[in-house]
């Protein structure tokens, strides 16, 4: 797909909470083996953290990369599975606190992983028709994983944040994009259930793999590129195993993933994860530089971006915080105070 | 003596957390203390202070409530009220009553009753006296502002903890002699050192209690009041003023302003300067605030508002003996009346209590952080 | 939950907006109606940056209620790079790794809720400041 008019990346922001757990200490607090554990840790935002506030400094940091006046942006959406309200959106405290408001679109989109980067093909289209001068699409979760189950090791906390514009003034423009979506239920939450649930192994061939595949080849198909053309390539990361080897499947060799893949130090952060992990890839692209970009929602979905980076990237990167800034910003915690943080503990 | 004011009356209520007494029991009773003592058994007009009375007992209009209950008829009652200050500023108020000509009789009565709600809740409403959009919201609770305060004084003036807690010990060596104090025991320096910290470098006992209690003075002309004593305490000097509410808008964090400014008016009244004031009963809430409030009614420069404590100037025998029946820490504090008792401590020490022989003594009542501050100056009409 | 009370402050919690006096230019947080400086009445909505310094600070052991889920925090006076002294908490940072003078950057972040089922008040607080470190 693209739009009528070319668009493209104007400003990008991330943000990463400081606390980290390693997988081994929740491991011994659940008897697991150690050796076995599928990340080395993951973030955990603080008490006084969540989506909204996570969101707001993913806004300002894009708004520092951008350099525009609040006041241009046509939207503020976020896409999020974590929610402080289930009624009451998140979008609009965002735009209040950047000043986006009043005239401007706001909203909280759900797809589980793949909510955020749903707000970035809707920010896509709502520049490309002409409708918006600027379209700010967030996707940010504080996911939480059953104690003792084995999504706890990797439900993080994070997000990245993308102000679509024009492609004369982008740093990177999207050369194409596209979804692809079915109704397949390998992970789910109900309304008033605490944790969610998932199908286990079916989770992987016919849920991530099937949909991040199909997806990435169909996008290539349509603008007629190979994974050779690709400097970068980011997919969706629940762990370290799954992007490495879809990558592998799609022909993309593991060099052009690396840079892309941040679960193993922060985990997955859930709506956040294939846009931040973008966002690692922006901090370290060039000039010319082709970037590949499929998410994964479960539900089940997948959004595909076929990005090109432009000479106003190497100026606009340096005017906020990196990616790696806030990885390497972390304390560790013990699994006492991660319970006490994540509302674990029934008071 | 044309038309100076003079008290004629004190009564101090027992402080403590008096489960049995409610609000218009405490009041009544100091206010039969002071008939007692003065000699009178009827007055033109009443001035309350009190701080919260709505939210800590759910009743408000308390002017009315203690005039009815106290059995003081159809008189002009009204509730004076500035915070922890309310009591200086109930007492100004009836001053300018007598003064004014218009009441012979006017009755000041402090009253608080803080028990009765859990300490949270109390934790809560005692913030109220600070800037609540500001301050309270975003946690800071009183003690923490008043740590804020006491951390950048010991950073600007190179002050330790120790030289600051010295204010509790001194406070609490008049407890003994005081009957209607809540503690009545001597503490050491050690005891407030290990204390535990409340908000850091604030120890438990560097801070006033929660307690229940009431005061009262009746005031009335010197010339009325020489009907019923050779020796009549006069009203020498007033002076209130007030400060920004919070304490970040203050022009300087370490300085109460209003303190200065009070301080300054009472004195040019009673026209006198420091050196002139013989006992002197300070706010000390917190132990900081006693060092600042040296400070700034000129009895020390400024950042040696420690000194003469350290030196034991301040205990009975010393230059400046402060606090003479407890003061806020040992006495208590029970918010709205504190500023009342003050002055009727005052009263009892300069009308000779066969411990200090004084002849002229000062009262600081401090409201909030310090953003209303009032200071009277008291004298023997000998 | 006073609601409208929360609801009021919201520019001033959210972004940091204070007063600037049209006639002596004076700025101030919290906004103020008059100027206190030269009493006018001419006063508009002014930004503050967000970049400030620690005058003071105190670790608080006894919060209000609704602010205990979110011990051990500290409580402090910040100098504004403007000017104007604010007080707020630190946040990502405990009181023993602060001192007076260490800079601090404004962040947006949840301040109380009443109760699980209550109003979400969010609101400034302040944390040492985070490098760009670019790879």
């Amino acid at each position: 797909m693209k739009p009528s008019k070319s668009v493209g990346i104007v400003g990008y922001g991330a943000y990463i909470p400081k606390y980290r757990i390693q997988s081994t200490e929740i491991a011994r607090v659940w008897g697991n083996d150690p050796n076995l554990v599928p990340i080395r840790e993951k973030s955990v935002p603080g008490a006084d953290e969540d989506s909204v506030t996570i969101a707001i400094e993913i806004a300002r940091n894009a708004l520092m990369r951008a350099g525009i006046n609040p006041k241009e942006l046509s939207s503020v959406w976020v896409g999020t599975e974590s929610k402080p309200y289930a009624v009451k959106p998140t979008s609009t405290i965002v735009a209040e606190a950047i000043a986006a408001t009043p005239f401007v679109s706001a909203a909280d989109w759900e797809f589980a992983c793949k909510a955020g980067s749903e707000t970035v093909q809707a920010c896509i289209a709502y520049v490309g028709s002409g409708m918006a001068k600027y379209a700010l699409g967030i996707g940010v979760d504080t996911a939480q994983g059953a104690p003792s189950d084995a999504l706890e090791y990797t439900a993080a906390a994070g997000g990245a944040g993308y102000i679509i514009g024009s492609a004369k003034e982008s740093l990177a423009v999207v050369e194409g994009s596209l979804s692809y979506v079915t109704d397949t239920p390998d992970f789910w939450r109900r309304q008033y259930e605490h944790y969610p649930k998932h199908g286990n192994r079916f989770t992987g061939e016919p849920s991530y793999f099937r949909h991040v595949i199909s997806c990435s080849k169909a996008l290539m198909e349509e603008l007629g590129t190979k994974p050779d053309d690709y400097n970068y390539a980011v997919f969706h990361q629940p762990n370290r195993k799954f992007p490495l080897e879809v990558a592998k499947i799609l022909g993309f060799s593991k060099e052009k993933v690396i840079d892309g893949l941040i679960s193993p130090y922060i985990g997955n952060t859930y709506a956040g994860s294939a846009l931040l992990g973008l966002a690692a890839v922006l901090d370290k692209a060039k000039e010319g530089d082709r970037i590949f970009c499929t998410s994964y929602g479960s539900g089940a979905g997948s959004d595909s971006f076929s990005l090109k980076v432009t000479d106003k990237l190497a100026d606009r990167k340096v005017e906020a915080p990196s990616v790696k800034s806030y990885i390497e910003r972390r304390e560790e915690i013990d699994y006492a105070r991660y319970a006490r943080y994540r509302k674990k503990i029934r008071m | 003596m044309d038309d100076n004011v003079a008290v004629i009356g004190v009564g101090l209520g027992k402080v403590g957390e008096l489960w049995e007494k409610s609000l218009r029991d405490l009041a009544t009773e100091s206010i039969w203390m002071a008939f007692e003592d003065s000699g009178v058994d009827k007055v033109d007009a009443l001035y309350v202070g009190n701080m919260s009375s709505g939210p800590f007992v759910e009743q408000e209009h308390i002017g009315a409530m203690i005039a009815d209950f106290a059995g003081l008829g159809s008189i002009p009652a009204v509730k004076v009220e500035a915070a922890c200050g309310s009591g200086g500023a109930a007492f100004i108020e009836g001053y300018m009553a007598v003064k004014s000509g218009l009441y012979d009789y006017v009755l000041v009565t402090g009253v608080e009753k803080m028990t009765d709600v859990l300490p949270s809740r109390t934790t809560s409403i005692l913030a109220n006296a600070s800037d609540r959009d500001y301050e309270a919201f975003h946690g800071v609770s009183f003690v923490a502002l008043n740590a804020l305060v006491m951390k950048r004084y010991m950073y600007e003036f190179n002050v330790k903890r120790e030289e600051l807690s010295i204010f509790p010990v001194i406070s609490h060596k008049n407890a003994p002699f005081s009957k209607h104090a809540m503690y009545r025991k001597e503490i050491t320096l050690e005891t407030v050192m290990n204390s535990p910290i409340i908000s850091d470098p604030l120890s438990l006992m560097d801070c006033a209690p929660i307690c229940d209690g009431s005061a009262s003075v009746i005031l009335c002309a010197e010339k009325k009041a020489r009907e019923f004593t050779d020796t009549p305490i006069i009203v020498s000097g007033v002076g209130i003023a007030t400060d920004t509410l919070g304490v970040h808008d203050r022009k300087h964090i370490t300085t109460l302003s209003a303190a200065v400014e009070a301080s300054k008016k009472a004195y040019k009244m009673a026209g006198v300067t420091p050196k002139d004031i013989d006992i002197a009963e300070i706010h000390d809430a917190f132990s900081i605030m006693s060092a600042l409030s040296i400070e700034d009614m000129g009895f020390a420069k400024k950042g040696e508002g420690t000194k003469m404590a350290l030196e034991g100037q301040h205990y009975i025998g010393g230059d400046l003996p402060i606090n003479l029946y407890g003061g806020l820490k040992a006495r208590g504090h029970p918010v709205g009346a504190t500023g009342v008792y003050q002055i009727g401590e005052l009263v009892c020490s300069l009308r000779g209590d066969g411990r200090v022989d004084a002849e002229r003594g000062l009262a600081e009542n401090i409201g909030g952080s310090g953003a209303t501050i009032s200071v009277s100056v008291l004298e023997r009409g000998d | 939950m006073d609601v409208p009370r929360h609801w009021r402050e919201q520019i001033r919690r959210y972004r940091l907006v204070g007063s600037k006096c049209k006639d002596c230019e004076k700025l101030s947080f919290p906004y103020r109606n008059v100027c206190p400086k030269c009493r006018s009445r001419n006063c508009e909505d002014y930004q503050f940056i967000g970049r400030g310094k620690i005058i003071s600070f105190t670790n608080t052991n006894s919060p209000p209620k609704e602010h205990k889920y979110n011990m051990p925090f500290a409580a402090a006076l910040i100098e504004l790079m403007e000017g104007p002294v604010i007080t707020a908490q630190i946040t990502d940072a405990r009181a023993e790794e602060l001192e007076i003078g260490m800079k601090v950057e404004m962040v947006t972040r949840k301040i109380m809720e009443y109760n699980e089922a209550g109003l979400l008040c969010y609101g400034y607080k302040f944390r040492p400041i985070v490098e760009y470190a670019h790879p």
